[in-house]
C-alpha cells in the first residue's frame, strides 16, 4: 500500500473507500476540519491518527503532534480550538514510562494550546501488531466570526505565504531515525499554531484560506490550493524560508523541503494588497518571525503550482503519487 | 479518337514540395488535360486523353517525383472523359479525411545557393530565398492543406514577378507556397541597422554573442574560435559542461576540425541537416569551451541562406546553440528572454509557428529527430485500427500519433517539467492532431506515476488509456524503427524507468514482442541513494556499489561518504535499481573521470571518451540465473588501479567486459527460448564503444542483431514504442 504519503495517492484512497462509504455535503469538503452550524453557532471537528518513528525526537514526541495536529486543524480552519479527546492503541509491553512521558508531553502542549483533553480511550495489543504507541485525537473549536475560508476562496491576484521555515519536522524525523549516523542540531517545528492563526485573521480581513503543511509538504497544499481554486500558483524557490541545515540534509537525502512535512507551519493565502500587513503581523509572534511571502496566485495555467528558479527556469511543481522516485533516465 | 478519364488520389509527402508542377508537366506533356490540386487527403489529379497517354501517364507518376516528394499510395477510378480544356493546377481545396503530409523543413538547395550568390540575379543576398524543393516548411504550417495562406507566409502578399513565378508551371517556384523576394519578402533586421548581416558579422568577429533567429527558433552565436566568447556564453546560458554545436561554412571547414568519414559527409550535406557527431581533429582550432572533455565535435553545415551569408562573410566557424537558459526549450516567437544572454538580435518578420531544435545524428543512427525528419511518418509494421496518442517519457520527450500504418513522431520536445515545455508538448500534441486530422481513442502513457506526459495522459477524456513499461517500450521503439515485430530477446539498458515491481529499472534482458514482455534477466539491483540526486551525483553510485572502498573517490567525498552509505544500506530514500546508466557512473567515479554531472549521460560519455578502443580484454563478470553481476566490473577495476593500470585501459576493460556479459546472458537465453534476434535499445546502447562491441559479440555467436537507426535508443523513442505496443494491444 502506497497510500500514505499524502499525495494523489492519499487522495484516491480518500475519495474511493470514503467519500463514497460516507458521503454526505460536510464531507464532501475533504477540508481539515468539517464546520458545523449547530443553533446560532459554528463548529469546527476535526480527527487525526499520528503514526510516528521514533516515537521520541528533538523537539517533541507522538504527544506533542497528536495535541498539536489536531489543534492546528482547528485553527486554520478558523477557529479556537476548545475540547479535545485522546485515543491510544498500545502495543503489549510498552515501556509505562514511556507512556506517562507520552501522557506528559500531551499536557504541556494542550496548556499552551489552552485547550482541554475532556475524554479518551485506551487499547491494548498483541506485542508485534503495532509501533509501540499510535494516538488518534479529535477536536472541537467554536468559529467566532463570519468568514469563509478555504482553498477555493483562492484568487488571482492573493499572495502565498508560509509561517516560517519549512521542513524542519520531517527531516528531523529522517535523522532522529538514526539509521544516517548524522549528527545535528535540528529540532521538529512541532507548535499550536492558534495564536499564530488568530493574529493573522485580526490583522488581514482578506486572509483566503490557512492549512497546516503537514504529510506531502508546502507543495501538497498549493497543489490542493491550485486545484480547488482552478488558478496557478508562482512560487519563487528563493523566497521560501529553509534552514540551511535543513537544506543540506535534504539534499543529502535527496529530498525536495517543498515536499517534507512541517508541524508547526501553514501556508496561508491573503489577498495581495494585505500581504505585508499579513506578514508583519506573523512576525510579531515568535512562531512566525520567519514568515514570509513565496508566490503569487495567478489566472493560468490553472490548477498548476509553477515554481521560479534562480535562473529565471520555471519548474511544475506537481503532486507526488507516492514516495518520491527517480525521474531522470 | 475516344477520350478515356481518370481520377486519381495521391497519398504521401505530396504538398509543397513540387508535386502539382511535376503532375503538371507530365500531363501537358502527354497532352492530357484535366487538373491537379491540393486537399486535405493530399493531391488529387483528374486526367483525360487517349488511351495510350492516359496509361504511359500512370506508369510514370511513381517513376521520377520531385526531391523532397514521397508517394505512399495511388489510388486511380476510372470516369467519364469531361471534356476538359487544358490542364490547370486547382486551387485547394477544403473538406474530406486529412491524410496530405506535410513536409519537413530543408536546407536551401543548390539552385537557390546559387541564385543566393549571384549578383545577376533579383534575388542576391535575399536571406528567404527558397523554392519547392528547399525552404520552411513544418515550422510554418499553420493549418492543412498546405498553401499561403495558410502558413506564417500568409502575411506577404507576392510581388508580380513572384506572383509569375509562382504560377508558371515550368518554373521551379511554380506554387512553392513560401516564395518570395526582396520586393515582397520578410525582412531581416538588428537593432534597426541599414545592414544587418554586416553588422551581425562585425559583431561576431568582435567576440559578441548573437541571438540568430533560424527556421524552428532562435539560435546563439559566437565565433567558436574566439578566446573568451564560447566561456562568456556558457556562463550566461547556465550551461556548464554540454558540448555546442558549430556551424562551418562548407565541407572543407568541416574537415579542418573533424575526421569526416563517408557517412559523415552525406549527413552533413544532405537536405536535413542535422548536427553530425564526429571525431575531432587534435589540430582543430577551436576554443576549449565549445566541448569540454569530449573528444566529438558536432558539425552542421548552414540550412538557410542567413546561415550561407553569414558563415560565407565570415569566414570561419561559429557555435550556434538553441537560444535559451540551460534546459528551457528554445525561444521561437521573439528573443526577449535571451535579452541577459545575447549583445545583439539578428531576427526577422516571418513567424515560426512551432519550434524545432536541430536534430543530431552520428554515424548513420539518429540521438535526437526534430528538425529535417518531424513531421515525416514512419511506416509501421503494423497498422492501427484505432488511432493512438502515445505521451512519451519526461526528460528528453516527444510525443507519437499513428494513423493507419504511418507513426507522426514529434520533434524534441525536451523536459517536461519545464513549464514552458510541458506547454509546448500540450500545444504541439494539438498541433499534431490537427495536421494529420487525428482524433486519438488511445492514449499510451508509460508506468511512471510522477511523469507529467502521464498524468497529462490521465487527464484526457473519452480515451482508453494503455500504460507501456519502459523499457518494453524501447525495445518496441527498436522493433519499429527495423519495420518488426519480435518476438525478441531484448536488451534495454539506460539510466532509469519505472519497473510494475516497484524497483527502477535499467538494465534489463526481456524476452518480447510488441504485445508484451517478460523480464527474463537483468542487472544485479542496488541501492539509488537518493534517487535523482545519485544521478546528479555519480559518486553515490560509487558508494552505493563500494561501500568499503579505500580511493581518491572515497576522500574526495569523505563528508558524505559513510551517511550516503547508510542511506544505501538502510533504504533511505534510495530504491533498488538495475540500471546500467548507474553501473557506468561508478565506474567514471572510481575512474576519477566524473563526480557530478550538469547534463544527461555525461559520465558515460566522458568514460567512453577516455576508454582506449585498440584495448580489447574485457573484465569478467558473472551471470547467475540471467543476473549480470555489474560489481564484478567494478572490483575489477578497483584490482587494476592498485595494480596501476592506465585508465583508459581500464575504461575499455569495463566497457568490453560488459559487452561480453550482455552476449553471455543473450546466449543462454537463447538455449531458454530459441530466439535468435537481438534487439539494442535504452540511451546507453548511444555509446558506440559498448554498442559495437555487443553487437559484433552477438553476431560472433550467429545472432541477428537490431540496432536503432531512424529513431533515437534515448527516450526521444520511448512514444513510438508506447505507440506501437498500445496499436497491437487494440487489434493492430
Ligand atoms: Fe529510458
Ligand atoms: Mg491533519
Ligand atoms: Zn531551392
Ligand atoms: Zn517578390
Amino acid at each position: 500500500l502506497a497510500h500514505g504519503a499524502g499525495g494523489k495517492a492519499t487522495q484516491t484512497l480518500v475519495e474511493a473507500v470514503f467519500l463514497e462509504a460516507f458521503r454526505n455535503p460536510v464531507l464532501e469538503q475533504l477540508d481539515d476540519s468539517a464546520v458545523l452550524e449547530i443553533g446560532p453557532s459554528r463548529l469546527a471537528l476535526t480527527t487525526d491518527s499520528f503514526v510516528v518513528t521514533p516515537l521520541f525526537f528533538p523537539g517533541g514526541d507522538i504527544g506533542h503532534l497528536a495535541i498539536n495536529g489536531t489543534v492546528n486543524d482547528l485553527a486554520v480552519s478558523g477557529a479556537r480550538p476548545l475540547y479535545l479527546t485522546a485515543g491510544f492503541i498500545i502495543e503489549e509491553g510498552f515501556p509505562v514510562a514511556d507512556l506517562i512521558r507520552i501522557a506528559t508531553s500531551m499536557r504541556e502542549a494542550a496548556d499552551a494550546a489552552d485547550v482541554h483533553v475532556v475524554t479518551g480511550d485506551t487499547k491494548v495489543v498483541q506485542r508485534g501488531k503495532g509501533d509501540g504507541c499510535y494516538v488518534t485525537t479529535a477536536g472541537v473549536g467554536v468559529i467566532e466570526h463570519d468568514r469563509r475560508l478555504g482553498p477555493s476562496e483562492v484568487r488571482p491576484g492573493d499572495a502565498v505565504i508560509v509561517s516560517g521555515p519549512i521542513g524542519d519536522h520531517g527531516i528531523t524525523i529522517m535523522l532522529a531515525r538514526g539509521d544516517l549516523g548524522i549528527e545535528s542540531d535540528l529540532v521538529s517545528d512541532t507548535a499550536s499554531l492558534h495564536e499564530l492563526a488568530a493574529a493573522l485573521l485580526d490583522a488581514a480581513p482578506g486572509v483566503r484560506m490557512m492549512r497546516d503543511a503537514t504529510r506531502g509538504g508546502v507543495a501538497t497544499v498549493l497543489n490542493e490550493v491550485a486545484r480547488a481554486a482552478e488558478v496557478a500558483v508562482v512560487v519563487e524557490e528563493d523566497a521560501i524560508p529553509v534552514r540551511p541545515e535543513v537544506r543540506g540534509a535534504a539534499e543529502l537525502l535527496g529530498i525536495d523541503p517543498l515536499y517534507v512535512a512541517c508541524e508547526g507551519r501553514f501556508v496561508a493565502v491573503v489577498d495581495g494588497a494585505e500581504s505585508d500587513r499579513a506578514v508583519e503581523a506573523l512576525r510579531r509572534h515568535p512562531l512566525g518571525a520567519r514568515a514570509a511571502v513565496i508566490g503569487r496566485v495567478g489566472e493560468a495555467p490553472a490548477g498548476l503550482v509553477l515554481l521560479k528558479t534562480a535562473f529565471g527556469g520555471t519548474r511544475i511543481c506537481d503532486v507526488l503519487v507516492g514516495d518520491p522516485l527517480p525521474r531522470i533516465c | 479518337m475516344s477520350r478515356v478519364g481518370r481520377d486519381l488520389r495521391v497519398a504521401g509527402v505530396v504538398q509543397g514540395v513540387g508535386f502539382r508542377p511535376y503532375v503538371h508537366r507530365l500531363a501537358t506533356g502527354l497532352r492530357l488535360s484535366g487538373r491537379v490540386g491540393n486537399d486535405v487527403a493530399g493531391v488529387f489529379i483528374e486526367i483525360e486523353g487517349t488511351q495510350e497517354n492516359v496509361t504511359e501517364f500512370l506508369s510514370a507518376l511513381p517513376r521520377d517525383p520531385p526531391p523532397l516528394a514521397r508517394i505512399d499510395r495511388v489510388h486511380v477510378t476510372a470516369c467519364a472523359a469531361r471534356g476538359a480544356d487544358g490542364f490547370e493546377i486547382a486551387a485547394s481545396r477544403d473538406g474530406g479525411a486529412h491524410g496530405a503530409l506535410v513536409s519537413a523543413d530543408f536546407a536551401t538547395c543548390a539552385d537557390c545557393l546559387r541564385e543566393l550568390f549571384d549578383p545577376a540575379d533579383r534575388r542576391y543576398r535575399y536571406p528567404f530565398v527558397n523554392c519547392t524543393h528547399c525552404g520552411p516548411r513544418f515550422t510554418i504550417v499553420r493549418e492543412v492543406p498546405y498553401d499561403r495562406p495558410r502558413t506564417t507566409m500568409a502575411d506577404f502578399p507576392m510581388c508580380a514577378a513572384c506572383g509569375a513565378e509562382y504560377t508558371d508551371p515550368t518554373d521551379r517556384r511554380f506554387h512553392a507556397e513560401p516564395t518570395c523576394c526582396p520586393d515582397c519578402g520578410p525582412r531581416l533586421e538588428l537593432g534597426g541597422s541599414t545592414d544587418p548581416v554586416g553588422d551581425a558579422v562585425a559583431r561576431l568577429a568582435d567576440g559578441q554573442v548573437l541571438a540568430i533567429k533560424g527556421l524552428g527558433g532562435f539560435h546563439l552565436a559566437v565565433l567558436a574560435a574566439h578566446p573568451t566568447a564560447p566561456a562568456v556564453l556558457r556562463a550566461r546560458k547556465h550551461r556548464a559542461d554540454k558540448p555546442f554545436a558549430v556551424m562551418v561554412a562548407d565541407l572543407r571547414q568541416a574537415t579542418e576540425l573533424c575526421e569526416v568519414d563517408e557517412i559523415g559527409e552525406r549527413e552533413l550535406t544532405g537536405p536535413r541537416r542535422p548536427i553530425v557527431l564526429l571525431p575531432r581533429r587534435a589540430d582543430a582550432r577551436i576554443s576549449a569551451a565549445v566541448a569540454p572533455a569530449t573528444s566529438e565535435l558536432g558539425l552542421m553545415l548552414p540550412y538557410t541562406p542567413l546561415h550561407h551569408l553569414l558563415l560565407r562573410d565570415l569566414g570561419e566557424p561559429i557555435v550556434l546553440t538553441s537560444g535559451n537558459i540551460s534546459d528551457e526549450p528554445i525561444a521561437y516567437r521573439d528573443a526577449d528572454r535571451l535579452a541577459g544572454i545575447a549583445d545583439a538580435v539578428l531576427t526577422h518578420n516571418r513567424p515560426i509557428h512551432i519550434r524545432a531544435d536541430d536534430s543530431v545524428v552520428r554515424a548513420g543512427t539518429v540521438l535526437r529527430r526534430s528538425r529535417g525528419y518531424a513531421p515525416e511518418p514512419l511506416v509501421l509494421p503494423l497498422s492501427c485500427p484505432q488511432p493512438v496518442l502515445a505521451c512519451g517519457a519526461e526528460l528528453k520527450n516527444t510525443f507519437c500519433l499513428t494513423k493507419g500504418s504511418h507513426a507522426f513522431l514529434s520533434q524534441h520536445i525536451g523536459d517536461l517539467t519545464d513549464h514552458e515545455t510541458y506547454v509546448s508538448f500540450t500545444e504541439s500534441v494539438q498541433h499534431f492532431q490537427r495536421l494529420f486530422g487525428i482524433t486519438p481513442r488511445v492514449v499510451a502513457h508509460d508506468l511512471h506515476p510522477d511523469y507529467l506526459s502521464t498524468r497529462y495522459a490521465g487527464e484526457l477524456d473519452d480515451v482508453d488509456l494503455i500504460g507501456v513499461q519502459h523499457h518494453h517500450a524501447h525495445i518496441a521503439s527498436c522493433l519499429a524503427d527495423n519495420g518488426e515485430t519480435g518476438p525478441v530477446i531484448g536488451v534495454a539498458f539506460d539510466g532509469t524507468g519505472y519497473g510494475p515491481d516497484g524497483t527502477i529499472w535499467g538494465g534489463e534482458f526481456l524476452v518480447a514482442d510488441l504485445s508484451g514482455y517478460e523480464r527474463a534477466g537483468h542487472l544485479r539491483p542496488v541501492p539509488l541513494p537518493g534517487g535523482d540526486a545519485a544521478v546528479r551525483q555519480p559518486w553515490r553510485m560509487a558508494a552505493a556499489y563500494l561501500p568499503n572502498a579505500d580511493l581518491p573517490v572515497t576522500r574526495r567525498h569523505k563528508t558524505q561518504w559513510a551517511a550516503v552509505v547508510a542511506m544505501a544500506r538502510n533504504g533511505v530514500n534510495a530504491p533498488l535499481t538495475s540500471s546500467a546508466g548507474r553501473l557506468f557512473d561508478a565506474a567514471a567515479a572510481l575512474l576519477d573521470v566524473r563526480d557530478e554531472i550538469t547534463y544527461e549521460g555525461q559520465a558515460a560519455i566522458e568514460l567512453e571518451q577516455c576508454a582506449d578502443p585498440s584495448t580489447s580484454e574485457g573484465y569478467p563478470a558473472a551471470v547467475h540465473d540471467l543476473v549480470v553481476h555489474g560489481e564484478d566490473l567494478l572490483h575489477a577495476i578497483v584490482a587494476d588501479l592498485h595494480a596501476g593500470v592506465d585508465r583508459a585501459v581500464i575504461a575499455a576493460r569495463f566497457h568490453n567486459g560488459l559487452a561480453d556479459a550482455v552476449v553471455t546472458c543473450c546466449a543462454r537465453l537463447r538455449e531458454h527460448t530459441g530466439l535468435q534476434t537481438v534487439a539494442l535499445s535504452g540511451g546507453v546502447f548511444q555509446n558506440a564503444l559498448l554498442l559495437r562491441r555487443t553487437a559484433a559479440g552477438l553476431r560472433r555467436r550467429g545472432f541477428r542483431v537490431l540496432t536503432h537507426q531512424r529513431v533515437p535508443a534515448n527516450d526521444g523513442g520511448i512514444s513510438l514504442g508506447q505507440a506501437v505496443v498500445a496499436a497491437r494491444r487494440t487489434g493492430g
